[in-house]
């Protein structure tokens, strides 16, 4: 492969490959600060190819391969490269990944302690978790949670916070001195924008937190907050993880452990404010 | 030749630098021999992130082990009250058996043979224990019922788990027609109502899925499975049996290639070199750094052999002319 | 026609945590999670205890809960769940 970029975020290392130059600079410029492979041995290889030799050049698209791969899948335009490498930096966690115990959450850390905010798309826990960011708050991670069976505790996994569409002015507001990756228009999922976590979260990322409260927050309804009894949360975080099955026992005893000792709640909120108030209120009552 | 070298002299990997490293476990995922490479370097000195990568190979390896017998156990228990003898085959059969081939080993979908006379039952039997016909094409399925080895594939409807019931090992269509109902009747019971290949039939199995059946994408993994079986049972009674079987060719080849590669203890007489063993070698190996199938015409020329094998030329000419006006593509 | 006896899997091939009214038990033969609710944790105690033809479970289940006559069925019904994932085995 021509073009070649390496990189550690939190436990994982990466080597993606790319035909062409243009994904690799948006990477290097993007993660700037952040470390190399532990050992220099990565533990995915991604590729970003061309399917037939003349897709390198003629209306490029990218083709996204690597040691797990989702056959079909249906290659990007070369202008949303950025996007080809983080979806398959996403697909080889979601296909690969056996060491943690992944859940669908964001993760923000204060004083040692976590909140993982655990949703559908759209549901607001990318927005969330940068926006608490924004207010002291250690950003972990924005897809993916990573809990350590052995000892329960939450490992930081900060890649770039993929935010759509509205979000995107909205953070960019309460953030002026982030700096973020290239607007991406017209991707299957509307505008993309990517936030580059700050220096804190980089220089954090080998710190782990116990979890402290599981939330599952749902964007634009009216304010509302409701419990939820473990075996509901056993459920959800269960469905929403790729690697509970794979992971067999160590799965089953990382997450009994986790829905038994931590405590959870649904929030409604109609705007960003509002969410982040009840977030904050309900830490402090912890 | 990266993987090769590790898998037959595990003590060699102590030369890798970081790149020799990460190219390696690329070709073993690649390969799908990542388990088996976890399980043979277990213990050997290695930079701490190769050893937290292979520590993971090896914890995988053991859940797929435990789906495989789960699914054995559960089509045992569909079929009990079929009155008919269950094969486990491949990789279910390895593990079941505790061979060394099953170390580490990756397993995909369930095999299993059957007689032929009870191939109906055995459908009826799986039906209506919560297997599902997986979706084919009408022509796929008539294709398959006709001429095939096999029952079209079938998914269990809550595990999400395929199997594949064969009543001999090749298709009908090939040219070389296995003994199946000897290696029924000479299977080994296992003493949990399950039945295992002799391992002569094993090695025949294996040999002939690799060279006379399929287009040897992943006959790394194959060639390793022969290696360990040869290394485990030997070669005493094997040659009589492959001829038996007609499969001769199939097994002294995969015989000589094992030898050639992984270096497994084969009788003199059988170290020989035949004309196109380097074109098949080069096909083995045909795999760069990234994981990456590499020689592309070399795999474009074994994809068309392996349908040559499978039906007779006019034949071919038909089906790949359908498949091919419906937008089927080889990789 | 004698009626058969039914057991729990061994003890150590499950491993069964009580979370709410939901139980949830890791089967290791399979590595398959289930997630039951009353009466399926009592049965498996029982069963657990040990084997038990149908009607001795009703009895011992009676011992706990109120028994009505579409209970037979339901037992019948939960029984043969409980077969087919493994966590009950038939004698």
């Amino acid at each position: 492969m021509r073009h070649v970029f390496h990189v550690r975020i939190g436990p994982v290392g990466f080597r993606i490959g790319s035909d062409w130059r243009g994904p690799v600079a948006e990477l290097e410029r993007l993660y700037a600060g952040y470390p190399q492979p532990a050992d220099g041995i990565p533990d995915f290889t991604v590729r970003l190819f061309a399917a037939r030799p003349w897709r390198r050049w003629l209306r490029p698209a990218v083709t996204l391969g690597g040691d797990f791969v989702l056959p079909d899948a249906a290659p990007l335009p070369l202008a949303q490269g950025l996007l080809a490498a983080e979806m398959a930096m996403n697909l080889q966690m979601a296909l690969g990944q056996r060491r943690y115990l992944l859940l669908h959450a964001s993760a923000v850390e204060r004083d040692g302690r976590a909140v993982l905010m655990t949703g559908l798309s759209g549901a607001g826990k990318s927005t969330l978790a940068a926006l608490l960011a924004a207010r002291g708050w250690r950003l972990m991670g924005d897809e993916f949670a990573l809990i350590d069976p052995a000892t329960g505790l939450v490992h930081a996994f900060p890649r770039l916070v993929s935010l759509k569409n509205a979000a995107i002015g909205a953070v960019g507001a309460a953030l002026p001195r982030a700096r973020f990756g290239p607007l991406l228009a017209g991707t299957p999922k509307g505008d993309i924008r990517h936030l580059v976590p700050d220096a804190e979260a980089v220089a954090r990322m080998d710190r782990p937190a116990a979890p402290a409260l599981i939330l599952f927050p749902r964007f634009g309804f009216d304010a509302a907050e409701r419990g939820l009894g473990p075996s509901e949360v056993f459920v959800r975080l269960t469905q929403a993880s790729t690697n509970y099955v794979a992971l067999g026992e160590r799965g089953f005893a990382a997450m009994t452990r986790l829905v038994g000792k931590v405590p959870a709640r649904a929030i409604d909120y109609p705007d960003a404010e509002s969410g982040i108030a009840q977030v904050e209120t309900l830490w402090n009552a912890l | 030749m990266l993987l090769v070298c590790a898998l037959r002299d595990p003590a060699s990997v102590a030369s890798l630098d970081a790149r020799g490293w990460t190219a390696l476990l690329a070709i073993a995922r690649a390969e799908q021999l990542i388990g088996t490479l976890a399980h043979r370097l277990d213990g050997v000195m290695m930079p701490a992130a190769a050893a937290r990568i292979l520590a993971d190979a090896r914890a995988s390896a053991v859940e797929q082990r435990r789906a495989a017998l789960w699914e054995a156990e559960a089509a045992r228990r569909a079929l009990a009250d079929v009155n008919a003898p269950i094969v486990l085959l491949k990789g279910a059969a390895f593990v079941a058996a505790e061979l060394t081939a099953g170390k580490g080993r990756s397993i995909g979908d369930l095999d299993i043979l059957v007689p032929r006379a009870a191939i109906e039952a055995v459908e009826h039997a799986l039906l209506a224990a919560g297997w599902e016909w997986v979706k084919p094409d009408p022509y796929d399925d008539a294709y398959y019922r006709r001429w095939m080895h096999e029952l079209p594939p079938l998914i269990h409807r809550e595990r999400d788990r395929m199997i594949d019931v064969h009543h001999t090992i090749l298709p009908l269509t090939a040219r070389i027609t296995p003994d199946a109902g000897a290696m029924i009747a000479d299977s080994v019971a296992l003493g949990n109502g399950l039945r295992v290949l002799s391992p002569e039939d094993m090695i025949c199995h294996a040999a002939a899925h690799l060279f006379a059946d399929g287009d040897l994408a992943g006959g790394l993994r194959n060639l390793w499975d022969i290696h360990c079986l040869i290394e485990e049972f030997g070669t005493a009674s094997l040659a009589t049996r492959a001829h038996h079987h007609g499969l001769w060719p199939a097994v002294s080849h995969a015989a000589r290639q094992a030898h050639a590669l992984y270096r497994t203890p084969i009788p003199e007489s059988w170290r020989t070199q035949e004309g196109l063993d380097w074109l098949f070698r080069r096909r083995l190996l045909a795999r760069d750094g990234w994981g990456r199938p590499t020689r592309a015409l070399t795999r474009f020329g074994f994809y068309a052999r392996s349908h040559w094998l499978r039906m007779p030329p006019a034949m071919l000419v038909r089906h790949l002319w359908t498949k091919w006006s419906k937008g089927y593509r080889p990789v | 026609m004698a009626e058969r006896f039914y057991r729990a899997a061994a003890a150590e091939s499950l491993r069964i945590v009580p979370l709410d009214d939901f139980t949830v038990i890791f089967h290791r033969p399979s590595g398959l999670t289930h997630l039951v609710t009353a009466p399926a944790p009592q049965i498996l105690a029982a069963l657990s205890e040990e084997p038990l033809t149908r009607s001795a479970l009703m009895a011992r289940l009676g011992e706990t809960f109120e028994l009505g006559d579409a209970s037979t069925e339901a037992l019948d019904a939960r029984l043969a769940e409980l077969v087919a994932t493994g966590l009950v085995e038939a004698a």
